[in-house]
């Protein structure tokens, strides 16, 4: 291979679920891997709070839509050498595909390092692949086409009962099924021939062990399994919906090394450089094997019966590798880099162990649990069964030296007040023993839960795994969990032997204390008292085999010593921000990592508490030391308790850090940064509004309430819409807004909110209202610098939805200068140090504050980026009292927009609506010359798309159409035909603009509104809502959820829909500038 | 209940006992390997030791029957783990860890701090060591005797290809070697006439072909193994012997692990004791002089490793096979001219990666 000087990277956009955090963590390292080679590097990647879009990372970065259209310009521009296309997930895959097949990367002479594309291409189509695995003797699951019933029974009977039947996507799920006998076979059959002309018939595997293997190989066929990894649930729920286990638990040595030998078997048939994943299903008790089956052909009886499928193949980074990197310290990413660049695998030096190199295969003497985090319930009528489709936001890792330690640890991880295996409130909802059982057979979020509450009610762990697929093993350990705590329990007394079995198991003190009535404060003293202390031991790729010096840490009660010596004064630690959920996401590792290196500059070494594995922030080269572990008070004061540090970060990983702020400053821990006090009057809603009205600023009427009738009162007295939520929320939880009486009842009664124990706040909702927000660092009490920018949606969006535009375009300097005198009235009666927050209404030059956040917000990476004030660097200066004399601000020149992603098609069922509750699960933020030209990147990065067939509309409401008239005008100028439904259609035509009207599901009459979608004649749908009856609440949900689920553009907010048209109006393709970040400067 | 193991310098970890009551004396040793403790516990190699697995979480897929192990018994004196699991689920389990080591008499521990044990003998080298459980033991040194004899099997036996066709006759010297080394043979098509580690071929032709005769096997031999086991191979002097007259033969050999201590000490080099040797499945070892363009290095294998001692100097007419890239240390020697080879590592694997298997293939491959 030529040297390459110059290497496109292409990202993977906004996070959105299936394609999260993890493709920051591999981009970021396969920069860095290509940095030291020296070669210039350029980026593709609009999601502007990832690492990689850092300046000391790539050299060039283009915040654009990795499309096509878009990448081509850049080359052609760039004119690079090479290309990555294995860091960024299937975006970028897709796109590096695309441009293989167009031709565009032998157009412009750009190499694909790495793994071949003939193998990429091979290994994305399944009916090849498949054929390509027959010929190398390699087993998938066994899958014919039948034309008859006769047929699909002849197939069925061959393969043996029970088999899946598919007979494609045309029926919406219709006439596919399991059947487990000729009867039911047949009764599928029949209902599906009359509308396919062939069903697909295959092996149903069911139960079977789902296992992983991540394997690397280089350029002279070295080849290793970096990790192996099982899955808790059986096939049939994805692995990234799973909860998984790392090294495998139940898998003998034969099992484990034969699978393995086949996995590199593949790889190298593919001639793979770089890394791959390869998914097995393993049969749990396999009978007589037939090579044709996936048995390997027996020679002799020393090999026991064996019979798997490779069920799935991924050629390029992905989720399961970054948690295979955290789970054993081998940064993959790195090295699938540097092997793409032609490096032999025993040349890299292990950056671990620094004594070894990476030809090896790390040796664990620990075990890591993965769990997902969902956030299903934030969705309106979503459905929340987990199956063979992601649905989960993000996951956690836990790290223990038992299996019930790690699990344990996980689930506190996930941040959702779950104290381990046992969840108390499900305990004692009053379901049954046989309800339980039922409940089990299906998966959802709540099923770990449930396995525990079974075996409370003492459920066999036969007719667990019966009902679940769970291997026993697992079961076992998790009905070892309950009979500890049981026994525990009914002995009633606590003792050193007693709390140190239940630590090993991974007990937290919290849950000890509820077994006892006690607090977790108590128990944390007795463990002091009786130096049951964790140890602190370093993850080494090598078991121990030889000295580390490794920064990469975890906490176990399963040991007496500790790998290595406090930092004491020199440490600090910073928290990061857990698991990626809906309203938490990778901003927050943007804003961990940048605080831990500007620690550097004050001489002090960055202690990183994380305990997610698709950051940056658990990268092994980023802190000083990295704990990855549970952000709970237990184990952030069990930390600090062990380092003695000279203080505590906070501020920076979003709100589970802040939360913990009260709990570490009462444990004695030294706060950096505002103290926590003033951060609980910011966040306590009564202290906070005292303090506005003192202030004498501005806010939205609220009040809070226990009782129903009080809340109806206060409502008709400040008239409605009201906003409506829990005391206590994140990222707007179970918020809503109420246009009358019956919508309030309706949200009270279905949230069972109103209690003394969970009071409900309600506020004035100002209608029309502007939302702008106020980012800013400052230095007890003195802001030292501050940004505004503004929503492009009305208030009433929730901030994390909205589209966010810098600088402000619409702003009143007057707003402007009462926005800041209150950020700074607000600051010094704080006596803010640090990162703070502010969201504004504004409506006719009035401003009133909504809240304030003392910490860093979601947008400080947006806000940093386009500003050229690192906020995080001044946030790090005003810890150490050293602000900078002056600070400029060097913004880009031209507008930046911020859009966010949604990730509806996921999400099966659910309303695909912006409200007051978050719902998107990712960002991206492109510049332009104008808002419109930002805009319109932005929204082509998060997968918008220029209409080119017809163009939906429905407005409700007259002031809504109304105002929607100019937008449609504009429509009208696109030359395309315009659909809408009666009433728009008729104020269309009644200014002149011809529309063709739809019916909708309500009117029962062709052509509908669904028909057209689903025919594809339209590609773009604005579905502004004002809905009033139940059924035209379900018809604009169905319509919605159609386009969604038909990969159509769909806008539901007015001001966005009016932006979107006038872009598309007014830009054309190639307005759309290639510049790069560095060209706004 | 509770039990101790002690280091011979006054060490002391206390654990739960989970295996026989009686106590044991030997080496202690560790192992990283993550899967395959029946493999690992059966390896005649590791007789005299005190085995420590690194991996914290033991006795998931149970004990399968016999057929499965690597010799009919466990070889290790005793087990030490950080977590036993007494709940197995497998099906091919047919007793729990416990049960196997209570029903042959070796005694067990966790020890939850097996990570501390494991740097001890990193740092300090292998110790010996004992496990109390009830009554205390004396030291025992396995190095100081011939480990091999108590090993090997006592009398000649066949083991037939398993697949009859085109068949090669190979003299297996059992130095306490693993099944699969033999099944790796018989799968390729070779009948192994299985021998002890002191009986010589050249020396009780008679007999040996009176046994083929019975087997109805064709009466010429076409090459050697001489197997893994245990300690160290200086004491096995008759295997040395033997080894340097089968080298006359001009024969294919192929030694393994103690196999290739003893090849190399048949052909004139030596042998050294390792600080704490090398255990586990994860060994990278270089193979020297493949044809790569310059500054490429050779292509690397990941073995299964399992031993103390190392060739320390290369007998003539050798050089370097293989080379361990942790730490520079001898894991293969190859003959210049003719067809004798050696690995230090364990191409049968159980436990371990597969990935070495072809030295099988190679050495038969020699077969004219």
């Amino acid at each position: 291979m030529d040297k390459v000087k110059k290497v496109l990277v292409l990202g993977s956009g906004a996070l959105k679920i299936g394609e999260a955090g993890e493709f920051d963590y591999s981009g970021s390292q396969a920069i860095k891997a290509l940095k030291e080679e020296g070669i210039t590097t350029v980026l593709i990647n609009p999601n502007i709070a990832t690492i990689q879009t850092s300046k000391f990372l790539a050299d060039t970065i283009y915040f654009l839509p990795v499309t096509p259209e878009f990448v081509e310009k850049v080359i052609e521009k760039e004119k690079p050498d090479g290309i990555l296309l294995s860091f960024g997930g299937q975006t970028a895959l897709n796109c590096g595909l695309e441009l293989h097949k167009n031709g565009i990367l032998k157009k412009y002479g750009v190499d694909v390092l790495g793994s071949p594309v003939s193998a990429i291409i091979l290994s994305e189509d399944r009916q090849r692949f498949s054929d390509h695995l027959a010929r190398i003797e390699v087993a998938t699951p066994p899958s014919r086409a039948a034309k008859t019933i006769k047929q699909a029974l002849q197939i069925a009977s061959d393969m043996g009962f029970p088999v899946m039947l598919r007979s494609g996507f045309a029926l919406g799920g219709q006439g596919s099924g399991i059947a487990k006998n000729k009867e039911e076979l047949a009764r599928i059959c029949e209902k599906a021939f009359p509308f396919v002309s062939q069903i697909l018939v295959e092996k149903y595997l069911h139960h079977y062990k789902e296992i992983e293997y991540e394997v690397v190989r280089d350029i002279d066929d070295n080849c290793v399994t970096v990790c192996n990894m099982e899955n808790m649930d059986p096939l049939g729920i994805h692995t990234g919906e799973s909860i998984v286990i790392a090294p495998s638990q139940t898998l003998t040595n034969y099992e484990y090394h034969t699978l393995r030998s086949i996995a590199i078997k593949i790889v190298r048939s593919l001639g793979i450089i770089g890394e791959c994943n390869v998914q097995f299903a393993l049969n749990p008790r396999p009978l007589t094997p037939k090579r044709s089956d996936g048995g390997r052909a027996k020679p002799n009886d020393t090999e026991p019966p064996f019979e798997y499928y490779v069920i799935e193949l991924n050629a390029r980074l992905s989720r399961s590798s970054a948690l295979a990197s955290k789970a054993t310290g081998y940064p993959l990413a790195y090295v699938a880099a540097k092997l793409a660049l032609g490096k032999n695998l025993t040349t890299i030096q292990n950056k671990v162990t620094k004594a070894t190199q990476f030809c090896f295969e790390p040796a664990l003497d620990y075990v890591t649990v993965k769990i997902p985090r969902w956030d299903i319930n934030k969705f309106q009528r979503a459905d929340e069964a987990i199956g063979s489709s992601m649905k989960s936001v993000g996951e956690v890792m836990g790290i223990g030296r038992t299996f019930e330690e790690a699990y344990q640890k996980a689930i506190r991880m996930l941040d959702l007040e779950f104290e381990g295996a046992v969840n108390e409130a499900m305990l004692g909802d009053g379901v049954g023993r046989d309800e339980t059982l039922k409940l089990l057979t299906k998966a959802t979020p709540k099923r770990m839960f449930l396995l525990s509450k079974a075996f409370y009610q003492g459920v066999s762990v036969a007719a667990i795994y019966k009902a679940t697929g769970i291997d026993p093993w697992f079961l076992e350990r998790i009905k070892h969990i309950v009979s500890v705590e049981k026994a525990f329990k009914k002995r009633g007394i606590l003792s050193a032997e007693d709390v140190w079995n239940l630590k090993q198991l991974g007990f937290s003190d919290k849950r000890i204390g509820m077994l006892l009535n006690k607090s977790g404060l108590e128990i944390r003293s007795y463990r002091k008292k009786h130096a049951i202390l964790p140890s602190v031991f370093q993850i080494d790729t090598l078991a121990g085999e030889f000295p580390a010096k490794t920064n990469y840490l975890y906490m176990t009660y399963n040991g007496n010593h500790s790998d290595l010596k406090p930092t004491k004064k020199k440490g600090v630690i910073v928290l990061g921000s857990g698991p990626y959920r809906i309203g938490s996401s990778v901003e927050f590792d943007w804003t961990t990592v940048n605080t831990a290196l500007a620690l550097k500059r004050y001489k002090k070494q960055s202690i990183m508490i994380n305990c997610n594995p698709e950051t940056v922030s658990t990268d092994y080269d980023i802190s000083d030391r990295l704990y990855f572990e549970e952000l709970t008070f237990e184990r952030i004061a069990d930390i600090y308790d062990y380092e003695k540090p000279f203080g505590i970060v906070i501020s920076v990983g979003g709100q589970t850090p802040n939360n913990r702020s009260g709990s570490l400053k009462s444990y004695g821990c030294k706060i950096l940064g505002t103290d926590p006090r003033n951060i609980d009057k910011a966040e306590n809603r009564n202290k906070f509004s005292a303090l506005l009205d003192k202030l004498s600023i501005k806010q939205p009427e609220w009040a809070t309430f226990t009782h129903f009738p009080e809340l109806l009162r206060f409502c008709d007295k400040v008239g409605y819409p009201v906003l409506i939520r829990p005391s206590y929320v994140l990222s707007g939880a179970y918020m809503r807004i109420c246009h009358n009486h019956e919508e309030l009842a309706e949200y009270t009664k279905k949230a069972t909110l109103v209690s003394s124990e969970f009071p409900i706040t309600v506020s004035k909702f100002i209608e029309d209202a502007k939302e702008i927000e106020l980012d800013g660092v400052a230095h007890k009490g003195r802001i030292l610098s501050s940004v505004i920018s503004e929503h492009v949606e009305n208030a009433g969006v929730h901030s994390g939805d909205a589209t966010i535009v810098l600088p402000p375009q619409r702003l009143y300097v007057l707003t402007i200068k009462a926005m800041e005198e209150v950020a700074k009235n607000l600051a010094a009666e704080l006596h803010i140090t640090g990162p703070f927050n502010i969201q504004f209404l504004a409506k006719d030059n009035d401003v009133s504050v909504i809240e304030l956040n003392v910490r860093a917000s979601r947008t400080f990476p947006f806000i940093s980026k386009v500003t050229g004030v690192n906020y995080i660097d001044l946030a790090v200066d005003s810890f150490f009292n050293n602000p900078p004399k002056q600070i400029v601000q060097n913004p880009i020149n031209g507008v930046a927009v911020k859009v966010a992603q949604f990730s509806f098609s996921r999400i099966t069922g659910a309303d695909p609506i912006l409200h007051v509750e978050m719902a998107s699960t990712g960002e991206v933020a492109c510049f332009g010359e104008d808002i419109e030209e930002a805009f319109l990147k932005g929204e082509l990065s998060v997968g918008g798309k220029m209409p080119k067939k017809g163009v939906y509309v429905s407005v409700g409401g007259d002031l809504n159409k109304a105002a929607f008239l100019e937008s449609a005008k504009r429509i009208a100028t696109l030359s395309l035909p315009v659909f809408a439904t009666n009433k728009t259609a008729k104020y269309l035509e009644a200014h002149g603009i011809k529309a063709k009207r739809l019916y909708k599901i309500i009117e029962k009459q062709s052509p509908s509104v669904l028909e057209y979608i689903q025919k594809g004649v339209i590609d773009l749908a604005i579905n502004v809502p004002d809905e009033q009856s139940e059924q035209e609440v379900m018809d604009g949900y169905l319509i919605r959820r159609c386009a969604v689920d038909n990969n159509v553009t769909l806008y539901t907010d007015l001001k966005k829909a009016e932006l979107f048209v006038k872009a598309i109006t007014q830009k054309k393709p190639d307005d759309l500038l290639i510049k790069s970040w560095n060209e706004y400067l | 209940m509770i039990g101790h193991l002690i280091f011979k310098d006054g060490t002391t970890f206390e654990g739960i006992s989970f295996g026989s009551k009686k106590g044991k004396a030997g080496e202690v040793v560790f192992s990283t390997g993550m899967a395959g403790y029946p493999e690992s516990m059966t390896d005649p190699s590791y007789q005299g030791q005190i085995l420590t697995l690194t991996y914290p979480i033991i006795g998931n897929y149970g004990v399968p029957e016999r057929k499965y192990w690597e010799s009919p018994s466990i070889k290790v004196s005793g087990l030490v783990v950080s977590n036993y699991n007494d709940t197995p689920s497998h099906h091919l389990s047919k007793r729990s860890l416990s049960q196997w080591l209570i029903d042959e008499d070796i005694p067990a521990v966790q020890i939850k701090d097996t990570r501390a044990l494991t740097q001890k003998l990193r740092d300090e080298g292998s110790q010996l060591g004992k496990i109390v459980i009830e009554n205390d033991v004396e030291f025992y040194d396995p190095n100081k005797e011939n480990l091999v004899s108590k090993v090997s099997v006592k009398k000649i036996s066949v083991q037939k290809a398993f697949s009859p066709r085109k068949t090669k006759n190979i003299l297996y010297i059992d130095c306490g070697g693993k099944r699969n080394m033999i099944s790796c043979l018989q799968r390729r098509g070779a009948n192994v006439i299985v021998v002890p580690w002191d009986f010589n071929p050249l020396d009780s032709e008679k007999k040996l072909h009176e046994l083929m005769k019975e087997q109805g096997i064709a009466l010429h031999i076409d090459g050697f193994v001489v197997s893994n086991g245990p300690g160290d191979p200086k004491f096995v002097d008759k295997t040395i012997q033997t080894t340097k007259q089968l080298m006359e033969t001009k024969k294919p050999i192929l030694g393994i692990c103690l196999g290739n201590q003893l090849l190399c000490l048949a052909g004139g080099g030596n042998t050294k004791k390792l600080k704490f040797g090398h255990r586990g499945q994860n060994g990278p070892c270089i193979m020297e002089g493949t044809n790569l363009p310059a500054g490429r290095q050779g292509r690397c294998y990941i073995t299964t490793q399992n031993h103390g001692f190392a060739v320390s100097e290369l007998p003539k007419g050798f050089k370097t096979w293989f080379t361990n890239a942790n730490d520079g240390s001898n894991e293969g020697i190859i003959h210049t001219k003719l067809p004798f080879m050696s690995v230090q590592f364990h191409p049968e694997a159980t436990p371990g990666p597969q990935d070495t298997e072809w030295i099988f293939d190679y050495f038969l491959d020699k077969i004219k």
